[in-house]
């Protein structure tokens, strides 16, 4: 067993133990899933020396790595395949790590205990073996895993519209998940294994035009399969104008769900379309790429506008996330090298940053019960240590230097500027208001006279401070030395923007 | 010598981070640890300047460069540029820095976040250094951002007052703005060019690579960071606000250094503006020199009087360097950080005392307001005459150092405009902000230091001459207040040319020009627009015209400058002229130059309002109509199956019901035929064959 399979199934395994533990020990069994996680973590991170930086992955077969290949259904040509590149290996980590910090950011949960750990370890399954994914019937599969415990994490423990939120939630979704079954199943009766001579649903022979035959010849043909993927992967993003689903699931879901929903699923559609549209569907993903970067300007100026009309702090947020979404489609369609190595920096970097984001409005709401940016106010004195750690994710949003969102957001605007100018310009509006907002925010929340209510409000704990305080050193390292993130990625990234570019094709 | 420059670097941030963990656990809330990084870097930045001193070479330089970011095949290094340029600015970051962490000590005393004021300061010295010392764009941009965020920061130090917290956030806001054009600047150079690196810009403009309008688009995008930072029309609003921070910080970021930082990002650019985006410069330079300074005559806050007056001769330098007078543009940089931070310095000297007296009093008082201040010569003497000599510095007036840098400003645009004479107005400007300025600033010494007390003499009995840890700072910067320093070994009082400083920082050659010049002499064609050799040879040119129009300038600015303090002197010291009776006839002149010209409530009602009403009705198209079309087609097909519930119900269901019910009746009714009764079978054969037989005989 390869160390992604271990790290894919170890949490599902961690789930069916977290089943059979008893009910009435909630310690035993956050533990449990904190051990598992923790185990996750550490393989995750003990791949990070051995990953070679050189090696592009892609649409290469020999240069993945870690992979692994099994028949898995053999009539169908169906195979249990997985492998990491510059890629997929960030998104493993960024998975990694908040996964084990979800653990003790859900320490408050106290209703079905038992259920909510074998659920968030199912999730933590879906989420892993769908970024590590070869088999576009495997990620299928994975990519339906992560549905179902979403669905039930937001609709049993989230707040008092849950039901509405999470049918919301899982019904978007599944739209999107029947577009892209249907493109699955166009590519697959389309594509033959150069070798068998078979149907099949491996990626990396979707990606070689060669094995392309039937109905994928048709221009039209691909440019309707790329669309139903767009609108698949697009709804995760969310991109405008799918993304209404997600400021309702961050508000009802609870603090780690939205860390996760935030940090790592919105990931998976800008995941998709770079793993699964742009290398199999390089010719309409060139055609169309003005729609990605007017879609993602659009993503950047409207979230960043409704952000700062919002009175929810976490509304606020998940508004804050749509519009950083939107730097990763502006980048990632110029195929430019400093496009696509940032739109996966800035994949990477958000994770982290709005995982703060998500973990700190849990801190604020645990203790004041509410989320009303006007019912605050004056907590800087109250709150010094939760004003700083605050602080530091507020100014990373930003795109402050010395943070890591800075060369993220630095890094999308020099890949795009020389492909869209003109969207590039609108978005670099954007960070005015983005200032605007947050700078708004903080004002309202900590500064001013103090509200008489939350004179006693304790600062920040010590558990609250082990799930930020890592985050936080991230966020800042990578902020002024980006190498050990950015230098995992460039080869690939580079790789794939010539691919579809037309470079090297 | 970049060794020492990193020490003087990464001092303040060592301090920093020293202070914000351990800082309260420290003895004197570890004051000593942000002085002690400051002052040493202090003394290394004055060793480089003996180096450079020595060395004597207008054309040192050197760099250090570590690769930083990489990705596909490009190479962005972070590295520093060494030159007499930086050398000279990182004396003045670190003598204002460090004259302002000591008067810190006295100012702050018994504020509940000492501490956190030290450790702010040392973050903003580290970011003002990095700043001076970036050697591309891109890191000067990442070092541009951070002094504004320790602007913002300090700004809002006492948060706890709203009109702090918003200042902060205004601030902040503002210089995104000109921020935002200044990224969009350096995307231009970078896609065109493929390089950020300053000498790798003017090269590559040297080279011709880029050129004609597009050359003065990156030149005004640039200068649009510059505008924010340097608080120009009509991004200034920022920085009178900014008065609501503690008054050392107004004396060091927004007086002496970071508000300085837009008229160095010009002067960095210098070789590679355009003549037309140099024109654009020395307008907006101009306007704005003028338009503070009319404002500056209105007020009666001490420190928005000076606050005004920093904008217009920010104004000053920025004309200067769009004008061409390089080396007058960033002296007058380094002689008003001087003057400047003394007055301010000084202000809060003022402040201090007067609120110490009005608490004593129990007045609820303007502690800032200069028409409760008066005869305070006596009571702070040295504070007094610090201030007065920095104000005749400001003033221009012969001797000081604000004379000299004013006076080859106001000679450079005079040569400009001699040699364009379409742009007579930028003179005009600087000498009508001269007067201005005179005025206002005696105006301001006369309300606060001469006559008498005007809060009467209970509260005059606790106005106190302030501590010594505060008095060194503003004897310190007033001593270099005089011409003496700048002007060795020449010595010369009306002029610098000949000293140190006008030698080690020559006007340099236009890059533009240059390849403009090339282009020219090979194809032997003009190239349409304006083309900067017009410009190019004045350098050159101005050097044997200069003299005498040096000496009509510097006549002229003596003369106006005299005007300005006769008429404050007749109107505030003599009581010869009434104030009150002008501002009357003045009228609309005056409410607009005391409401400041309306502009914040302008961009209240437009751009504030309008942002904001704009995101509502986003906020409503998201929930009503995106969302609705969301929720809609959810209601829509809920009813489409409630109706094909219904169809099913009635049609489908109701089809087989159907069937049934009429399988049902014939049913009954053929049930009627089979009673048993052998009889009744015996009659319906018997009538069936009766109607065969009748149907075959009709047949």
């Amino acid at each position: 067993m390869g160390p992604l399979t271990l790290i894919t199934f170890l949490p599902a395994a961690g789930a069916v133990l977290v089943a059979f533990l008893p009910k009435d020990n909630p310690r035993l069994i956050r533990w449990t899933s904190l051990t598992f996680t923790a185990a996750v973590l550490v393989i995750a991170a003990a791949l990070y020396p051995q990953f070679q930086t050189g090696l592009p992955g892609i649409n290469d077969p020999t240069s993945f790595q870690f992979s692994e290949k099994a028949s898995w259904i053999p009539a169908y040509g169906i195979h249990y395949y997985v492998g990491v590149d510059g890629l997929s290996f960030p998104m493993v980590l960024l998975t990694a790590l908040l996964c084990f910090l979800c653990i003790p950011a859900s320490w408050g949960i106290s209703q079905h205990v038992k259920g909510y750990h074998a659920l968030f370890l199912l999730l933590e399954t879906g989420m892993m073996g769908a970024f590590v994914s070869l088999d576009f019937f495997l990620f299928y599969v994975f990519w339906e895993v992560m549905l179902l415990p979403m669905y039930f994490l937001i609709g049993i423990w989230g707040g008092p519209r849950r039901v509405y939120a999470a049918i919301k939630f899982f019904l978007y979704t599944l739209l999107g998940s029947v577009l892209m079954l249907i493109v699955l199943l166009v590519l697959y009766f389309n594509v033959r294994d150069p070798q068998t001579g078979q149907h099949t649903f491996n990626m990396l022979h979707m990606m070689s035009q060669a094995n392309h035959g039937g109905i994928l010849g048709i221009h039209s043909v691909r440019v309707l399969l790329f669309f139903g993927l767009y609108v698949g992967f697009a709804i995760k993003v969310p991109v405008f104008p799918f993304h209404t689903w997600l400021p309702d699931a961050h508000v009802e879901a609870p603090t780690a769900i939205s860390v996760i929903l935030a940090g790592v699923l919105l990931k998976m559609g800008t995941y998709g379309l770079l793993r699964i549209s742009y290398p199999i569907l390089p010719d309409a993903t060139r055609q169309f790429a003005w729609f990605l970067a007017l879609m993602g300007t659009i993503n950047i100026v409207y979230g960043a506008l409704c952000a700062m009309a919002q009175k929810d702090l976490k509304k606020l947020v998940a508004y804050s996330s749509i519009s950083h979404m939107g730097y990763v489609l502006l980048a990632m369609s110029s195929l430019t090298p400093a496009g696509m190595n940032g739109a996966v920096l800035q994949m990477f970097n958000h994770g982290t940053i709005t995982a703060m984001l998500f973990l700190l409005v849990g801190v604020i709401y645990d203790r004041a019960h509410h989320r009303d940016i006007e019912g605050f106010g004056g907590l800087a004195n109250v709150m010094p240590k939760y004003l700083g750690v605050t602080a530091i994710a507020f100014f990373a949003s930003m795109g402050l230097p010395g943070l890591s969102g800075f060369i993220s957001e630095v890094l999308c605007f020099i890949g795009a500027f020389p492909i869209w100018q003109t969207f590039t310009i609108i978005s670099i509006c954007g960070i005015i208001i983005t200032a605007g907002y947050l700078l708004w925010t903080i004002q309202r929340i900590f500064f001013g006279s103090q509200n008489p209510k939350y004179t006693s409000l304790p600062d920040i704990n010590a558990r609250e401070l082990f799930t930020l305080i890592p985050l936080a050193v991230i966020v800042i390292l990578l902020g002024i030395w980006p190498h050990p993130v950015l230098n995992l990625m460039n080869t690939s990234m580079t790789y794939l923007g010539r691919l579809v570019s037309g470079g090297l094709l | 010598m970049t060794e020492p420059a990193l020490y003087i670097l990464l001092a303040p941030l060592a301090a920093f981070a020293v202070m914000i963990f351990f800082g309260k656990k420290l003895p004197r809330g570890g004051d000593w640890v942000s002085l002690f990084a400051i002052w040493s870097g202090l003394a290394v930045s004055l060793y480089l300047l003996a180096q450079v001193l020595f060395a004597y070479d207008p054309d040192f330089c050197e760099t250090r460069s570590i690769e930083w970011l990489v990705w596909g095949d490009f190479r962005l290094a972070a590295g520093m540029l060494i030159d007499n340029m930086t050398v000279v600015m990182l004396v003045v970051v670190t003598l204002v820095s460090a004259v302002v962490h000591l008067y810190s000590v006295g100012y702050m005393r018994g504020d509940p976040r000492y501490t956190l004021f030290f450790a702010y300061l040392s973050f903003f010295s580290f970011s003002m250094l990095g700043l001076v010392l970036a050697e591309n764009l891109i890191l000067i941009y990442a070092f541009w951002e951070l002094v504004g965020l320790s602007s913002y920061l300090l700004i809002g130090f006492w948060y706890e007052k709203d009109s702090a917290a918003n200042a902060g956030k205004k601030a902040f806001i503002t210089n995104r703005v000109g921020d935002a054009g200044m990224l969009i600047g350096i995307l231009l150079v970078l896609s065109s060019l493929g390089t950020v690196s300053l000498h790798g810009i003017a090269d590559g403009v040297a080279a011709g690579k880029l050129g004609g309008g597009l050359l003065t688009a990156v030149g005004i995008c640039l200068f649009m960071g510059a505008v924010g930072k340097s608080a120009q029309f009509p991004l200034h609003v920022w920085l009178p606000d900014a008065m609501e921070g503690p008054t050392p910080v107004s004396a060091l970021i927004h007086a002496a250094t970071m508000v300085a930082a837009g008229v160095y990002l010009v002067a960095r650019l210098f070789v590679i503006l355009s003549f037309d985006a140099s024109v654009v410069i020395a307008y907006v330079g101009g306007f704005t020199a003028l338009f503070a300074a009319t404002i500056a005559v209105a007020q009666n806050d001490i420190k928005r009087v000076l606050a005004y007056s920093t904008l217009s001769q920010l104004g000053y330098m920025v004309m200067a360097l769009g004008a061409g007078a390089y080396t007058a543009g960033f002296f007058h940089l380094v002689t008003h950080a001087m003057f400047k931070a003394c007055l301010f310095l000084g202000s809060g000297s003022v402040i201090h005392a007067m609120h110490h007296a009005l608490q004593h009093t129990g007045s609820h008082a303007d502690a800032q307001d200069l028409r409760n201040m008066g005869g305070l010569r006596r009571k702070m003497p040295l504070t007094f005459w610090t201030f007065l000599i920095s104000t005749l510095a400001l003033c221009g007036v012969p001797l000081m150092s604000g004379f000299l840098s004013k006076d080859s400003i106001l000679a450079g645009t005079l040569a400009f405009a001699s040699e364009h004479p379409a742009h007579w107005l930028l003179p005009v400007f600087g000498f009508a902000a001269a007067a201005l300025t005179a005025f206002y600033m005696f105006r301001l010494v006369y309300l606060a230091f001469s006559g008498t007390f005007r809060m009467g003499a209970d509260a005059e009995r606790h106005l106190h001459e302030s501590p010594s840890v505060m008095i060194v700072p503003l004897v310190i910067l007033s001593t270099l207040c005089f011409f003496g320093f700048y002007t060795l070994p020449a010595f010369n009082p009306t002029t610098p040319e000949g000293g140190w400083f006008a030698h080690l920082l020559p006007t340099p050659a236009r890059a533009y020009g240059v390849a403009h010049y090339a282009a020219d002499l090979s194809h032997e064609t003009v190239v349409p627009g304006e083309a900067f050799e017009q410009v190019a040879p004045h350098a050159e040119h101005s050097a044997h015209g200069s003299h005498a129009i040096h000496t009509i300038a510097m006549m002229i600015s003596i003369f106006v400058a005299g005007l300005g303090i006769l008429i404050a002197s007749m109107g505030y010291y003599w009581n010869r002229i009434s104030p009150a009776l002008w501002q009357r006839r003045l009228g609309f002149v005056y409410r607009g130059m005391y409401r400041k010209w309306w502009i914040d409530e302008i961009y209240d009602v437009t751009v504030v309002w309008g942002t904001l009403g704009f995101t509502r009705v986003l906020t409503w198209f998201d929930l009503r109509v995106i969302d609705g079309l969301v929720d809609g087609s959810a209601w829509l097909t809920r009813q489409w199956s409630r109706l094909s519930g219904w169809f099913d119900l009635r049609g489908v269901d109701g089809f087989v019901n159907f069937t049934a019910w009429f399988v049902g009746i014939w049913g009954r009714f053929v049930r009627l035929f089979q009673g048993g009764q052998l009889q009744r079978y015996i009659l319906y054969t018997l009538a069936g064959v009766g109607l065969v037989l009748i149907l075959s005989v009709l047949q």
